[in-house]
């Protein structure tokens, strides 16, 4: 359970003590996990010694989970049970679902969508939770102690569902999400680090599923993203599904089973990977071990690489025209970028690196094996969100919220708020009024995209603002704020200025431990455990209490002076009653204690940060960083 | 130094200036982001990171308005208390006027017509009238003519405006 404690703004509790953090890729097809040791970043290799694993899962059963090569074993004998590249479904609806193409069967859901499998119906997010459970065992394993926390890497041109999505499967996981990175932005930090040298670059991150293009400029320790362009759903399963469409034209077959065609599609893979690192024999030939059609007949795919390149151009050309979006937003010309990062295996394809060298004019970086550099920059920022700084190691990302923000106005016409490309966090607020004689509420309706009609945007949240007093048409003064975080989440606060009426929509995580469920655990914990164990977590929470009171002390003799009288009364009174119940011997008394003391110093805290910032500055010497 | 909230020149530790240098501007805004953003304080209460991320999505806002040249002078008239009223001033001097009209006939004909040469020549033209506008806008906010500024800011606004127009019809 967190601690809120008020420390030093910028220095770590516990500053001589290592906290380990690590980073991790959620692929479409593979996932790693990555941890900076003795200054390094470096992956984590899984038990068998594999730094990539599998993002698939397989529920037997038995009701127990295989996650990686496991789950893949059973992709031919139970192709609709052995759920893969799950990450095209983050965030989406049921109605996505259906629209994706996917083999699986779908189930409505109240908040999303669930996949039906043999054994068990699980959401996306509880695919991506098991998944990294492993990741997390593995890390713990291998570490040799407990996470504070992971960065956890996203396409830049996710959305504010997918990313929640994503937020919501870590927590589920128990780990404590310190940031979700971009993943354009994880391979600039493992490639700038590595290099050191200023300028713009063009990330050119082409993953299983996803297609991400960022141009970041690097100087005086800033990784600042100007422009960042994608699409959600292209990547290499595209790729090895237009090897599958075409073997099946020329062979006159338009109905395979489920099983044939998870064969065929992984025969594919293989086919193209073999196609990238073969540049002397140009023809494979692949065996499908299933029969078709008849039995004893299989499937032997062929082609060479000048054929699969003519059928792998379309897609080549998508990207290409995301490049151009993304220098057109941020004013470059393709001789303003000083080179070109290759992000994703699917990058290894010699198609599109002499695309790539052809647009950009120049060799593109690739000396960073391209699976692996997305979870070494997340492992960097980790290592350095943790509170792991030595002096001189200070650079700072300044990242940019993908796809423009909106809301919907009368007409079904959409008000864009923040445009696309803006820095984040931003803060933007604009005014609405109301259109009828004595509304007394107004429905927000908050959008994404780039449209100007609503029905064309992603509908993000719905909400109402209720209270208005009656007034006449267009009299009321609606300020609606748009705040977009650092990890790219959105909330919306509406708010009605002479009245003060508020009303607001926050991220709120679907999955994640109420109070009452960390109370109810306690207590739980409590009734079963013997008398050491009891007296274990006596002594945990008398620690915590006694840690709280001694920084509020600390606090309160340094910036009193921030507090009114009754404000400071009242704070020593909370500060009393937490020590009085930390001398007692129940648990959950001096836990409600703890939580009583952190909210009532809660704005004491933000004051205390506020005059810290100032002072920073104010005050500071040109030369006096971090 | 006092940091009210919306002091944008001041929480840079930049003057007050419609002359700028933009590398001056980046480095100041990178000094700011490097003390607020809340990756700087990822150890911190929710309370704390809170107040970090409103410093820094305040410095963001800063950096975009004074980065612009157009959204500067705007800044800098409307700080000074004169309200550009750009939606219900719609007065502009007769000349102003009659060149406006002139440029949306020249735009419809280029749209109409399509001629490669014509829009690179209009794009110069008005590209050239900018860069007037520019330097007497510069002239009457140094002199602290900032009602005079005003007007001028909103034929600048215009300009813009049609620019934006002939850039999108560009061929890229």
């Amino acid at each position: 359970m967190a601690l809120l404690q008020i420390s030093e703004p910028g220095e770590s509790p516990a500053p001589h003590q290592r906290r380990l953090a690590v980073g991790i890729d959620l692929g479409t097809t593979h996932s790693l996990v990555a941890a900076v040791r003795s200054s390094v970043a470096e992956v984590l290799p899984d038990e068998h010694g594999h730094y990539l694993v599998a993002s698939a899962l397989y529920v037997d059963a038995d009701q127990a989970s295989h996650v990686g090569q496991a789950a893949l074993s059973h992709q031919v004998a139970h192709p609709l049970d052995t759920l893969v590249s799950i990450k095209r479904l983050m965030g989406r609806s049921y109605e996505d679902a259906l629209a994706s193409g996917m083999p699986y069967q779908f189930l409505p859901d109240a908040q999303s969508v669930k996949i039906h499998t043999s054994h068990a119906d699980l959401s996306p997010v509880e695919v991506a939770a098991q998944i990294l459970q492993k990741l997390k065992v593995l890390a713990e394993g291998t570490l040799g102690d407990a996470l504070v926390g992971a960065v956890i890497t996203v396409p830049a041109y996710f959305d504010d569902a997918q990313r929640q999505a994503t937020r919501d499967a870590a927590r589920l996981a128990g780990l404590n999400v310190l940031r979700l990175l971009n993943e354009p932005t994880a391979a600039a930090i493992a490639y700038g680090l590595d290099h050191g040298s200023e300028g713009v670059y063009a990330v050119y991150d082409l993953g299983g599923g996803t297609f991400d293009m960022s141009l970041l400029r690097l100087s005086r320790g800033v990784f600042e993203v100007i422009a960042t362009g994608g699409d959600t759903a292209l990547g290499g399963d595209d790729f090895d599904a237009l090897i599958v469409e075409d073997a099946l034209r020329t062979l006159g077959l338009d109905n395979i089973s489920h099983a044939e065609r998870r064969s065929l599609l992984s025969a594919a893979r293989r086919l193209r990977e073999a196609l990238s690192d073969t540049p002397t024999a140009d023809t494979i030939h692949t065996e499908h071990t299933q029969p078709i059609s008849q039995p004893g007949a299989c499937i032997a795919l062929s082609l060479s690489r000048a054929q699969f390149e003519v059928l792998a151009q379309p897609l080549i050309d998508q990207t290409l025209a995301c490049a151009r979006r993304a220098l057109k937003d941020a004013n470059l010309l393709v001789s303003d970028i000083k080179g070109v990062v290759m992000v994703g295996g699917a990058t290894r394809m010699p198609i599109v690196r002499a695309a790539v060298h052809t647009f950009f004019g120049s060799t593109p970086l690739t000396d960073l094996d391209p699976d692996q550099v997305v979870a070494l920059g997340a492992a960097l920022q980790a290592n350095l969100l943790a509170g792991n700084r030595h002096p001189g190691e200070d650079w700072l990302l300044l990242d940019v919220t993908p796809l423009t923000l909106g809301m919907e106005t009368m007409g079904g016409l959409v008000e864009h708020i923040i445009p696309r490309n803006s820095t984040i966090p931003v803060a933007r607020a604009q005014e609405f009024t109301t259109f009828k004689d004595g509304q007394t509420a107004l429905a927000i309706h908050v959008v994404q995209g780039e449209r100007d009609l609503v029905s064309d945007c992603r509908s993000l949240a719905r909400f109402e603002l209720r209270g208005i007093p009656p007034m006449v048409a267009g009299a009321a003064r609606i300020r609606v704020t748009f705040q977009v975080d650092a990890d790219g989440l959105l909330s919306v606060t509406a708010r009605e200025i002479a009245s003060g009426v508020e009303a607001s929509v926050t991220v709120k995580p679907s999955y994640g431990l109420s109070d009452e469920d960390v109370a109810r655990m306690l207590t739980e914990g409590m009734a079963q455990a013997d008398h050491d164990a009891q007296m274990r977590m006596l002594r945990e929470q008398q620690v915590d209490a006694a840690q709280l009171i001694e920084s509020v002390q600390a606090a309160l003799s340094a910036d009193a002076d921030l507090l009114t009288a009754a404000e400071q009364t009242r704070i020593e009174q909370q500060l009393q009653a937490t020590q009085r119940s930390a001398t007692g011997d129940d648990v959950e008394a001096i836990r409600l204690a703890i939580k009583a003391l952190s909210t009532a110093t809660d704005d004491f805290a933000a004051k205390r940060m506020d005059r810290s910032i100032r002072a920073a500055l104010t005050g500071r010497s040109l030369d006096d960083v971090g | 130094m006092t940091l009210n909230e919306q002091d944008h020149f001041a929480l840079f530790g930049l003057p007050r200036s419609f002359v700028l240098d933009a590398g001056v501007l980046d480095a100041a805004w990178k000094r700011v982001a490097m003390t607020v953003h809340p990756d700087r304080f990822a150890t911190a209460s929710a309370v704390e990171k809170r107040v970090a991320m409103q410093w820094s999505a305040r410095a963001n806002e800063a950096y975009r308005i004074l980065r612009d040249p157009l959204s500067r002078a705007r800044y800098l008239c409307e700080s000074a208390g004169v309200d550009l009223q750009t939606e219900t001033n719609t007065s502009m001097s007769a000349d102003f006027l009659m060149q406006q009209m002139q440029w949306h006939e020249q735009l419809d004909d280029i749209r109409d017509s399509g001629d490669v040469k014509d829009c690179a020549a209009f794009a110069a033209e008005l590209s050239d009238a900018l860069t007037v506008t520019t330097a007497t806008v510069q002239q009457l906010l140094e002199a602290k003519q900032y009602s005079e500024a005003a007007a001028r800011i909103r034929e600048w606004m215009f300009l813009d405006k049609i620019i934006t127009q002939v850039r999108a019809f560009e061929p890229t």
